[in-house]
């Protein structure tokens, strides 16, 4: 194996390492569980979003709508519950009817009507970001909140939904790991197993790499295309639920960094182990490399306004390393 | 005949890497004539019309024109010494956002002296005159994107007619063209002509050959292998000397088919084509030859449930068979090794063992869960039965060599039984000891199903098939059996001459 392999493997996982052990020495307290849960708390919800826009690059499309189905949810949520004064599971549902429905509209946009998956998924960002605001005239949800009718809402997020966003599981220390954490693993194991050791997987990394190859060896392409852009939008919709449950109230103004963060660690994910496409296991060290990143710098005191900065500069390394260094980016 | 060449071109060579493409091409063309040059995939055409056009520089030779030394290092260069080139895809010879004036004049917007602001009416005047002076009758505020692809090639062709060359090469201009759009084709051509340009024609199509060839030159693996200048044109002998035939090939021990696995009756292909039937028996290997375009890719799709007959019926194992989809057919068992494996067959992301075992993962999967220890078994199997050149069965497709790609991609189809097994080209950019095994691999497992492979270059299809069957028009016009072959009435069919005698 020569030096660039070496590089291209496991460069950006010694840089991962390196930069822990950087942060271990300089920053006191970084080496801590809760300091660990803290990090994979801050980007639970961003990695469930890049998992979800994994599924559409490896069929060879993009997803720009995923942080708006997350605020769409995320008000959804909050309409059921605090204005149409249903439980928990009737929310929970209505998120993930909401993903699933987004989802279908974009594959049909893009399969059917050979809109071009950017553009198709950027109209629906933008139809979305408009929609969850027409049922409250632009207002933030929360209750004693007045209607547009001039009535009050009067109903409440549930406590069931809230401990989606608030409890924590005992892990070795009592009340350590916040439910969205373990959100993000089981849904980061299970597609990666979908991906890498399914037949299903095996035929969407097909249809991305040669449709033409994958129709002619039988595959229904449309079907795995329009699959992909619901997986997308189920994803989504449940990181918007673990948002609304976070933030108890249905926030017009949160998750605005939601795409740029989720596709940011998605692309990442490509420069890890050298597999220079997209892999879940990469997006998931990459939303953990910039959390590190910006719970380390936090520790030591950096502003806030050199956030986006600095995960810029992890971005486009890590591109560096998928493209400049990979074969396959040589063609 | 007018007498001297006005473009005169002697030996000339070019190699890619090891590959020699052109191993010493001469060739001259006349003011006032149409030569037109044939020759299979691969022959070199393409390669000798970058170099004429200056896109490709020599290796060895000499270019003259009008008796001077031409050497272009650039397309601009050709095009300022008066060769100008009509490239095959149309989209390169005409700018789609824009309208036919503007396209007209696209040329005279660069280089040296053009005005710095864009005047429409000036354009206007200008492409009127280019268009009349090409007796080129279009509403010259069109926007090229809704013209026919007729009248964008005819906008290509005048827009190259712009330059005033002495010599227009037209590269397979009617490729995509209906026949009443090639004839007005035809006619601007002629005015060309009649205008004293020296032409070269691309083409496979005899239609177009018939109607206007003053000459014919035959390319055969990067050389000339033949040169027709007299009067009537020798068309068999040009198909002759394209395609070629060495005498003595390993001769085929010819077997007779076990009974029909698949039959066909008046089936229709494309509009305007004559119905044929056909009838596929259990262990022969029937070959379809023909020019390129006379529906071979046509008829394997449609065989393979890509796209449906216009009229007709299938029938499979003696039951109706109409593929609505390739999944449908695989499960019928009806296999296609498409043609052009970089385009329709490999996936480039995956390894040998991933791309062998594409189609059936399926049956390589328990409960969706894939059972990587079967692909990696059934892979090796096959490396081992077809004599894959590789290092394991998990090295990258790029690695390997083009036989040894096709082989794979031959290999992805047999690690299951097939009842009717169809090969587009599977000899393309094959070297000859690749093309044997797969040959040999394919008579030798032959039993059991119907093999079917669509072949332009006679050798092969006369190395490999029980049966050859000739296409033309879209429509089968022969059939031989691979045993004394009459050849003479083979490439009469082939160039599509009225049949002697019965079929």
């Amino acid at each position: 194996m020569t030096v660039r392999d070496l590089a291209m493997r496991y460069g950006f996982l010694a840089l991962l390492a390196a930069m822990i052990a950087y942060f271990a020495v300089s920053a006191s307290g970084f080496v801590s569980p809760q300091s660990a849960v803290f990090i994979f708390q801050s980007v639970a919800i961003t990695g469930v979003l890049a998992l979800g826009v994994t599924a559409t690059l490896v069929v060879g499309g993009f997803d720009l709508s995923i942080g708006s189905v997350a605020t769409t949810a995320m008000m959804a949520a909050a309409y059921v519950m605090v204005v149409l004064e249903q439980n928990a599971l009737v929310a929970v549902i209505v998120c993930l009817a909401i993903g699933v429905i987004v989802g279908l509209i974009n594959g049909f946009l893009i399969v059917y009507m050979r809109v071009p998956d950017l553009l198709a998924t950027l109209g629906m960002m933008f139809l979305l970001v408009g929609l969850q605001r027409i049922p409250t005239e632009g207002r933030s949800i929360a209750t004693g909140m007045t209607m547009p009718d001039g009535s009050v809402a009067s109903g409440t997020f549930s406590p069931a939904f809230l401990a989606l966003g608030r409890h924590r599981f005992d892990f070795f220390i009592p009340n350590l790991v916040p439910v969205s954490v373990v959100v993000l693993l089981i849904l980061a194991v299970l597609i990666w197993f979908f991906l890498e050791y399914t037949r299903f997987g095996r035929m969407m990394y097909a249809v991305g790499s040669n449709e033409r190859a994958a129709q002619l060896a039988g595959a229904p392409v449309k079907a795995y295309k329009i699959w992909a852009y619901v997986i997308s939008g189920i994803f989504a919709s449940i990181g918007g639920i673990l948002l609304a449950a976070r933030l108890g109230r249905g926030d017009i103004a949160s998750g605005n960094n939601l795409l740029l963060d989720s596709v940011a660690a998605a692309l990442i994910g490509f420069a890890v182990l050298g597999a220079a496409k997209p892999n879940a296991f990469g997006t998931a060290i990459g939303a953990l490399f910039v959390g590190i990143l910006l719970q380390g710098l936090t520790m030591m005191n950096a502003p806030y306004y050199t956030q986006d900065f600095v995960k810029g500069v992890v971005l486009v390394v890590a591109l560096v390393f998928t493209f400049a260094l990979s074969r396959s980016g040589q063609k | 005949m007018v007498e001297g060449a006005v473009f005169r071109a002697a030996g000339l060579k070019k190699s890619f890497g090891p590959i020699q493409v052109l191993g010493g091409v001469g060739l001259e063309l006349h003011a006032g004539e149409v030569t037109v040059l044939m020759g299979a995939n691969g022959a070199g055409k393409s390669t000798l019309v970058k170099i004429v056009s200056g896109v490709y520089s020599l290796d060895q030779g000499e270019i003259t024109l009008d008796g001077k030394p031409f050497q272009p290092a650039t397309p601009a260069e050709a095009i300022r010494a008066g060769v100008v080139t009509v490239h095959q895809n149309i989209a390169d010879g005409v700018v789609a956002a824009l309208d036919v004036a503007t396209n007209l004049t696209l040329d005279r917007l660069n280089g040296k002296g053009a005005p710095l602001l864009f005047n429409p009416r000036r354009v206007r005047r200008e492409a009127r005159k280019v268009a009349d002076a090409m007796g080129l009758s279009i509403d010259l505020d069109a926007q090229i994107a809704d013209l026919s692809l007729a009248d964008r090639q005819m906008v290509a062709i005048a827009r190259a007619m712009a330059h005033e060359p002495k010599v227009l090469i037209l590269d397979e201009p009617t490729s995509s063209l209906s026949s009443a759009e090639a004839n007005r084709l035809f006619k601007l051509i002629d005015h060309l002509r009649g205008r004293g340009v020296a032409i070269l024609y691309i083409s496979h199509r005899m239609s177009d050959i018939r109607r206007l060839a003053d000459r014919i030159i035959s390319l055969r693996d990067g050389v000339i292998a033949g040169v027709f200048g007299e009067k009537p044109l020798d068309y068999e002998g040009a198909v002759n000397a394209m395609l070629g035939q060495k005498i003595g090939l390993s001769a085929v021990a010819v077997r007779h088919a076990d009974g029909a696995i698949f039959s066909s009756e008046h089936l229709k292909i494309a509009e305007g084509s004559t119905p044929f039937s056909l009838t596929l028996g259990d262990g022969e290997i029937v070959a379809i030859t023909g020019l390129v375009g006379v529906g071979k890719t046509a008829l394997a799709e449609t065989l393979f449930g890509l796209r449906k007959p216009l009229a007709g019926n299938m029938n499979l194992n003696g039951r109706p068979y109409a593929p609505k989809s390739t999944s449908e057919a695989i499960d019928a068992g009806v296999f296609l090794v498409a043609k052009d494996r970089a385009e329709n067959g490999i996936v480039h992301d995956f390894n040998i063992y991933e791309n062998m075992s594409l189609p059936f993962l399926q049956r390589l999967s328990r409960m969706g869960i894939l059972r990587r220890g079967a692909e990696r078994t059934t892979a090796r199997q096959q490396i081992s039965d077809l004599g894959i050149v590789c290092r394991t069965e998990r090295d990258e497709m790029g690695t390997l060599s083009g036989g040894n790609q096709q082989k794979v991609m031959v290999a992805r189809w047999m690690s299951q039984n097939a009842r009717l097994f169809i090969l587009d080209e599977p000899f393309q950019g094959v070297d000859i000891a690749a093309r044997r095994d797969i040959a040999a691999k394919l008579r030798a497992s032959s039993a059991g199903r119907t093999t079917l492979i669509f072949v332009t270059e006679l050798d092969e299809a006369l190395e490999t098939a029980d049966r050859i069957l000739v296409m033309s028009e879209h429509s089968i016009v022969g059939e031989h059996r691979n045993a004394e072959v009459d050849m003479d009435r083979l490439l009469a069919e082939i160039a599509g001459q009225p049949v002697r005698g019965a079929a």
